[in-house]
């Protein structure tokens, strides 16, 4: 049967404007992921963690796409976080006297109950910290003959600013809360759900928060405390 | 038999324009065996013997399954017992001296029309959009004629369970009716009866339940923790890969 809605309204539904954000959501665990990984190369001293900056640098056109596609889907993820959590305040103008936890099959924590919290602090950092880090001092090394720039220098300088460490310590904690719920809640949002692997996905959520959060406080802690 | 005496909380509300407020109760004599929508007869027999205008609240068949009983108590929809409509839960699972808060089930989508009672003629609405199955006037098809697996009738029974009552929206972080929708559109979805008008009717209800003010479903699950009939969130999975196969198709 042919679809009478448009593409337009369809955007305008709740059910895609949750669809693009499970999409862009799961983009953005993978960036994430990628993200520590790379960077625990910074426990290894400067070498390793600028000759893989520089890697990176090196991309050329390709970091540009990576770049991009980073920003839009940060902007797609939060346009449609900020517009469904708008549209959800106003679907109950007056508000319960008391609010209870029905327990059992509920998934409700406070962890899904504060994603548009943890959401606007992880953006409100994000602009920091690549002000911080990609648009931050320019200081240059020379490694095998090569010069590059030296971004370790500029981390460990950073690292070792208590109210930066501790700021970022607070933010990746909320990162974790926002994962612990975002990711499972992404499949749903998908459509999928299935008695054998919806508890599991949800499992994986939790163990994957918990990880992205120790491993991105982890780093600037050692590197404070060394 | 023990006897109890509540402190009771109640939202009062003349009608839809009043702002509506909190008002204290004290009822003695509650039995345990009474149920939580006797206590309020008792109550409201009280408030008129007093010269007051009785406490307005929905029910009908008291025997959970025609979803007019509604009510958030203590800040749970239909209260604490887990697969329990209000009209079912006992007071019994209340001890003397407790403090019982009472208000409507609130949404955009679920107008206050007086005290307790809300307007969920949305629902109304959201069936009308696509939740029927449309079939040619004559004789009855013969049974069994045409076949629906064991898996998709159970599934289909397990979705037609729900009773409307809107607890799932009463309940939702959001106000949201994914599970009721999810429920309605499921039911049809997996049995060849609905086949035909699947994607219209994934549309039309979902666009409708936006359009009735309803909130978007952030998966809390907190609907499928308060449903008298434990209808499953996988519902509402369900209605949302319908609603993206009707809008790609
Ligand atoms: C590293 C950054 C981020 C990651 C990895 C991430 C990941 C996710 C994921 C996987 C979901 C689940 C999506 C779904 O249920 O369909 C989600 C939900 C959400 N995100 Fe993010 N997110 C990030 C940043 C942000 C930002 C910057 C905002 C907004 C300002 C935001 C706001 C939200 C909101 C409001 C929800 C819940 C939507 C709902 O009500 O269901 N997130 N996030």
């Amino acid at each position: 049967m042919a679809a009478s809605t448009s593409v337009s309204n369809a955007f305008r539904s709740t059910i895609v404007k949750k669809i693009l954000m499970s999409l862009t959501g799961l983009g953005l665990v993978i960036f994430v992921l990628g993200h520590l990984i790379g960077n625990l190369s910074l426990l290894f001293g400067p070498e390793p963690f600028n000759l893989y900056s520089h890697k990176l640098m090196s991309l050329g056109p390709l970091l540009w796409v990576i770049e991009i596609g980073l920003v839009a889907f940060f902007l797609i993820h939060a346009w449609n976080g900020i517009s469904v959590s708008r549209h959800n305040r106003r679907s109950r103008p007056v508000r319960y006297a008391k609010t209870g936890d029905a327990g059992g099959p509920s998934k409700k924590s406070l962890s899904s109950v504060s994603m548009i919290f943890t959401g606007i602090i992880l953006l409100v950092f994000l602009v920091i910290h690549v002000a911080t880090f990609k648009y931050g001092a320019y200081y240059t090394t020379v490694i095998d003959g090569v010069e590059m720039r030296d971004l370790y220098k500029l981390v460990y300088q950073k690292f070792h600013d208590p109210l930066y460490v501790f700021g970022y310590t607070g933010v990746m904690i909320l990162l974790g809360f926002h994962l612990r719920h975002g990711f499972w809640s992404a499949f749903q949002s998908l459509g999928t759900n299935h008695p054998r692997y919806s508890g599991p996905i949800y499992t994986i959520g939790v163990v994957l928060a918990i990880v992205l959060a120790i491993g991105f406080i982890a780093i600037p802690l050692y590197t404070y405390f060394n | 038999m023990s006897e109890m005496t509540l402190k009771l909380s109640v939202w009062r509300q003349e009608n839809a324009a009043d702002a509506g407020k909190m008002v204290d109760y004290t009822l003695p004599g509650v039995s345990e065996h009474m149920s939580f929508l006797e206590m309020l007869d008792v109550l409201n027999e009280k408030i008129i013997a007093e010269g007051g205008d009785p406490i307005e609240f929905d029910n009908d068949c008291r025997e959970g399954i025609c979803g007019m009983c509604s009510l958030v108590i203590n800040g749970i929809a239909h209260g604490p017992e887990k697969r329990t409509a209000t009209c079912q839960l006992h007071m019994r699972h209340f001890k003397d001296g407790d403090h019982i808060t009472i208000e409507p089930f609130r949404a955009e989508g679920f107008p206050v029309i007086r005290d307790l009672t809300v307007d969920r003629s949305s629902f109304d609405r959201i069936i009308a959009a696509g939740g029927y199955v449309s079939v040619n006037t004559g004789n009855a098809p013969d049974a069994n004629a045409v076949p629906v697996s064991k898996e998709a009738a159970d599934k289909a029974m397990d979705a037609a369970a729900c009773i409307g009552c809107g607890a799932c929206v009463a309940a939702c972080p959001n106000a949201s009716a994914a599970l009721f929708v999810g429920a309605k559109i499921s039911q049809y979805a997996l049995q060849p009866q609905g086949d035909p008008e699947r994607a219209r009717r994934a549309q039309r209800m979902v666009d409708q339940m936006d359009a009735e003010g309803f909130g978007a479903c952030s998966n809390h699950a907190e609907c499928e923790a308060v449903c008298p009939k434990g209808i499953s969130i996988m519902n509402i999975a369900r209605m949302r890969r319908e609603y993206l196969k009707a809008i790609i198709s």
